[in-house]
């Protein structure tokens, strides 16, 4: 059963640009966990968001950059708003009611989601049309944009955290929160912000993931499903895990869906999951300590 | 628990029985079955009481419970001609039971929320198998069955009609709650509530806390199981949305908004879900799911011990 | 007011405070006072309440009744945060650095503040270095790999970042080799010149003598002495009472 070697190359770019699109998604997600504890159930509505305030914006202006700059900012503002008014007040509480709190907040965003837009799905076009030839195949330049798109933000992410005081306020508040506060890092700004930055990116994610699929109500949960799978694989609260993760099963599910059908593609995601549970449990791509 | 106290508690439980029998015989159909239908979510959310307010373990898993509980009762109808309810019994719990034991595997393993996403996960690999299986599972489109009699082999069959489905499943979902009673109550239900207050310190004195775990997760699992024969008693037929998990997530709405660790506060939780469901979907037909989220969420915040929760201890006397 | 019967300007009062840990009742109306640069001793057994005092003073835990008042204003559930803004710092015991940060990462908690230029922020950090040595060499090393001793300077250093007005000091020889606590009295010297209260809780009785003007002897979650250190130093019969030295 011979598989031509260009589709398994072609397979590979799918899977990069699929892995950085889901390490964008699940970068928020880890940030937030390992920052705060929270478990973000509502990660997907506002990867789904950020898609639909593109789709408006794009609408209104013409314009793909500034859609995207504008939901991103847009989305992260709610995603301030939805901390303040739900996660703060329950700081300090068993982190099931968090998981819980997110899970509602999901069910109002994606009910809300479809009452504003209805059921039908949309469409953001791309920014620029224009394929270049991979082999045989006339292959889009918008999709290794996203990918490189993706990888910058992410980029962008990691210099913030390493090097401003930002990122030496948050490192902090992460590794002792009591401290921090002791050292007049003002916490619950620094939270407030994490939360909004991981709602920034999902909404990022799901204004370049828009033209690639239609953009509608329910975009959001597959996602969730797999961006929680990517932080546990790749070891939570761990960022360069997590983008690891993403590549790593987005490549083998590309490579599965050479097989088999798409949606049972993903059954191969479940299986890391399992293996990693069973044998490396704090994270595929993490050193187990001593 | 004081003489009085006794009392209160099961002249109250007698009253409910006696409202529960009488109901169908005075509501109209459609809340009949709607009833029917909270009390056999009601059993569901009560088994998944038994791990997250009796053993301390939140569990996204039980739709897969379910879904296989109604699964395998499908098959049992479906394959064996004419249809058996011991048979559907029988499969449904022997597939429920097989999932949880997978997933009490691992229960073992995992600590608090990687439990709950994993066991949200596993839901969800159950939900992509029956989904594309579809020459076993009909796929998207489910299955269809026919209701088989209520029957004894051997000495009696008769068939269900509205009225006395509504009883056998009462009949189901009250010996259960009573069971599941006698559980938690017993050294091994006190030997699970101390590992939800504190896992390290049990272990300590001696308890094996795997072991206790794996047989809360199976008895939580079976519990689900058998809502899930009952629901496709009442329904004839099978979906896989059933298994798809935000039917698990409804699952621990309703223990939190109903009290969780008091067994009949998920009853009620669902109870109160459903209706609120029901009556907002009258008013608001597109955007009901909204408030009801809202409410969820102003619950979680303001009364996190649920509507019952303040009856706790005295449920648990 | 102090023993021997002069008024002291109190930088920082605390009125009668109670607080709760559940159900336990710690502190049982603590009172004491430290003075615009002035070293104030802490003494007592193990549990008396000694570490939950400093906390309430810095916003970690909440009284329950009672006042804590800085500069003459009440502070008492203000959040740590705006404390340490108003110039409190803490070093808590067991020191309590961020390992994983940089020993220049961990001083930049408390040295990035608005308001402040950044001229006046090299001249400080260079200046703290001054006091540390030590951490001048090791200043790109994470804090996890420092010894003991070095955290503890660390720890100091990081609270000396907010120009504080006053810094509480718990317990900063508990584990440290007999030469550091000399090390530890030289920078409570070091804060004494440069015009930082300190309000020192310790085990160590002999320097807390040395260091401190003023020593408040807590008991069962109450001030039971307080006397000018001079004076134990020669009368030390409370300090067997108290402490069983």
């Amino acid at each position: 059963m011979g598989i031509p070697i260009e589709q398994i190359l072609i397979q590979t770019v799918n899977g990069i640009v699929t892995g950085m699109i889901l390490a964008l998604v699940a970068s928020g997600l880890t940030l937030i966990f390992g920052i705060m504890d929270v478990v973000n159930f509502a990660h997907g509505e506002l990867f789904m968001l950020g898609a639909y305030v593109g789709v408006i914006i794009l609408a209104a202006t013409g314009d793909f950059w500034i859609a995207l700059i504008a939901a991103t900012l847009l989305v992260a503002l709610l995603g301030a708003a939805i901390y303040l008014t739900t996660l703060r007040p329950l700081l300090g509480r068993d982190p099931l009611y968090t998981i819980l709190a997110t899970f509602g907040v999901s069910l109002v965003l994606q009910n809300y989601a479809l009452w504003q837009f209805g059921p039908a799905a949309r469409k953001i076009g791309e920014p620029f049309t224009g394929q270049f030839t991979l082999f045989y195949l006339d292959y889009p330049w918008y999709r290794v944009v996203i990918a490189l798109l993706s990888a910058a933000i992410i980029g962008a992410l990691w210099l913030f955290l390493k090097f401003g005081t930002w990122g030496i306020w948050i490192r902090a508040t992460t590794q002792d929160r009591v401290m921090a506060q002791a050292m007049g890092i003002p916490v619950p700004w620094v939270l407030t912000a994490v939360f909004a930055i991981g709602a920034g990116m999902a909404a990022a994610s799901g204004v370049l993931f828009g033209p690639l699929v239609g953009v509608n109500h329910t975009m959001g949960v597959d996602w969730v499903l797999k961006a929680f799978i990517v932080v546990v694989v790749g070891g939570m609260g761990n960022l360069a895990g997590s983008i690891a993760a993403a590549i790593f099963i987005s490549l083998l599910e590309a490579y599965a869906s050479l097989w088999v059908s798409p949606a049972q593609a993903v059954i191969v995601s479940f299986v890391v999951l399992i293996l990693t549970l069973l044998f490396r449990p704090t994270g595929l791509f993490v050193p187990t300590s001593k | 628990m004081s003489r009085r106290r006794t009392t209160v508690y099961w002249t109250g439980f007698c009253v409910l029985m006696g409202l529960l029998i009488i109901a169908p015989l005075v509501l109209p159909e459609f809340w009949r079955r709607f009833l029917t239908e909270i009390l056999i979510w009601g059993l569901l959310a009560m088994s998944s009481d038994i791990l997250i307010g009796y053993t301390g373990m939140v569990s996204f898993g039980h739709s897969a419970f379910f879904g296989l509980g109604i699964y395998g009762a499908a098959a049992a109808l479906l394959s064996v001609n004419p249809p058996s309810l011991l048979l559907a019994l029988l499969c449904g719990l022997v597939a429920a039971a097989a999932a949880a034991a997978f997933v009490a595997y691992f229960s073992t393993r995992l600590r608090d929320i990687y439990f709950a996403i994993t066991t949200l996960i596993f839901s969800q690999i159950f939900y992509v198998i029956i989904f594309t299986w579809t020459e076993m599972t009909g796929g998207e489109n489910g299955l269809t069955f026919s209701r088989p009699p209520l029957a004894i082999p051997g000495l009696f069959s008769v068939r269900f009609t509205p009225d006395t489905l509504h009883w056998f499943v009462l009949g189901v979902v009250v010996l259960s709650y009573l069971l599941l009673r006698r559980i938690t109550q017993s050294p091994f239900g006190m030997v699970l509530q101390s590992i939800r207050e504190n896992e390290a310190r049990t272990r300590a004195i001696g308890y094996s806390v795997e072991r206790y775990k794996m047989v809360a997760v199976m008895l939580s699992g079976l519990f689900a199981g058998l809502a899930g024969v009952l629901y496709a008693l009442q329904n004839q037929f099978a979906a896989p949305d059933f298994v798809f998990f935000l039917v698990s997530g409804e699952v621990v709405i309703f223990n939190v908004i109903g009290g969780i660790g008091t067994l009949v506060g998920p009853i009620v939780g669902a109870a109160f879900f459903l209706l609120l469901r029901e009556g907002l979907s009258r008013f608001f037909t597109e955007y009901y799911l909204i408030f009801v989220g809202l409410i969820f969420i102003a619950m979680v915040i303001f009364l996190p011990q649920g509507l019952l929760g303040f009856a706790r201890r005295w449920l648990n006397e | 007011m102090s023993p021997n019967g002069t008024a002291v300007q109190a930088l920082v009062k605390v009125d009668d405070i109670h607080t709760y840990y559940g159900k336990s009742h710690i502190l049982h109306g603590v009172s004491l006072e430290v003075g615009t640069g002035e070293v104030v001793g802490l003494l007592g057994r193990n549990g008396v309440g000694k570490s939950t005092t400093l906390k309430a003073i810095m916003g970690l835990v909440h009284p329950s009744q009672g006042r804590v008042l800085f500069e003459g204003r009440p502070i008492t559930h203000l959040p740590a945060h705006r404390l340490a803004r108003l110039g409190i710092g803490y070093v808590p015991e067991d020191r309590r650095i961020f390992r994983l940060l940089s020993v220049t990462e961990n001083l930049r908690t408390g040295l990035d503040r608005h308001g402040v230029s950044k001229a006046r922020k090299t001249a400080l950090l260079e200046k703290v270095y001054g006091y540390f040595p030590v951490l001048a060499e090791r200043r790109n090393q994470a804090g996890g790999t420092l010894s003991g001793g070095e955290q503890q300077m660390l720890a100091i250093a990081r609270a000396m970042m907010l120009e504080p007005k006053i810094i509480l000091l718990d317990e900063p020889t508990e584990g440290l080799m007999p030469r550091m606590v000399a090390e530890i009295l030289r920078i409570i010297d070091v804060l004494h010149r440069e015009n930082v209260a300190v309000l020192l809780v310790e085990q160590n009785v002999p320097l807390t003598l040395e260091a401190g003007r003023r020593i408040y002897i807590i008991e069962k979650g109450v001030v039971r002495h307080h006397a000018m250190a001079s004076d134990l130093r020669v009368n030390d019969a409370v300090i067997h009472q108290y402490l069983g030295v």
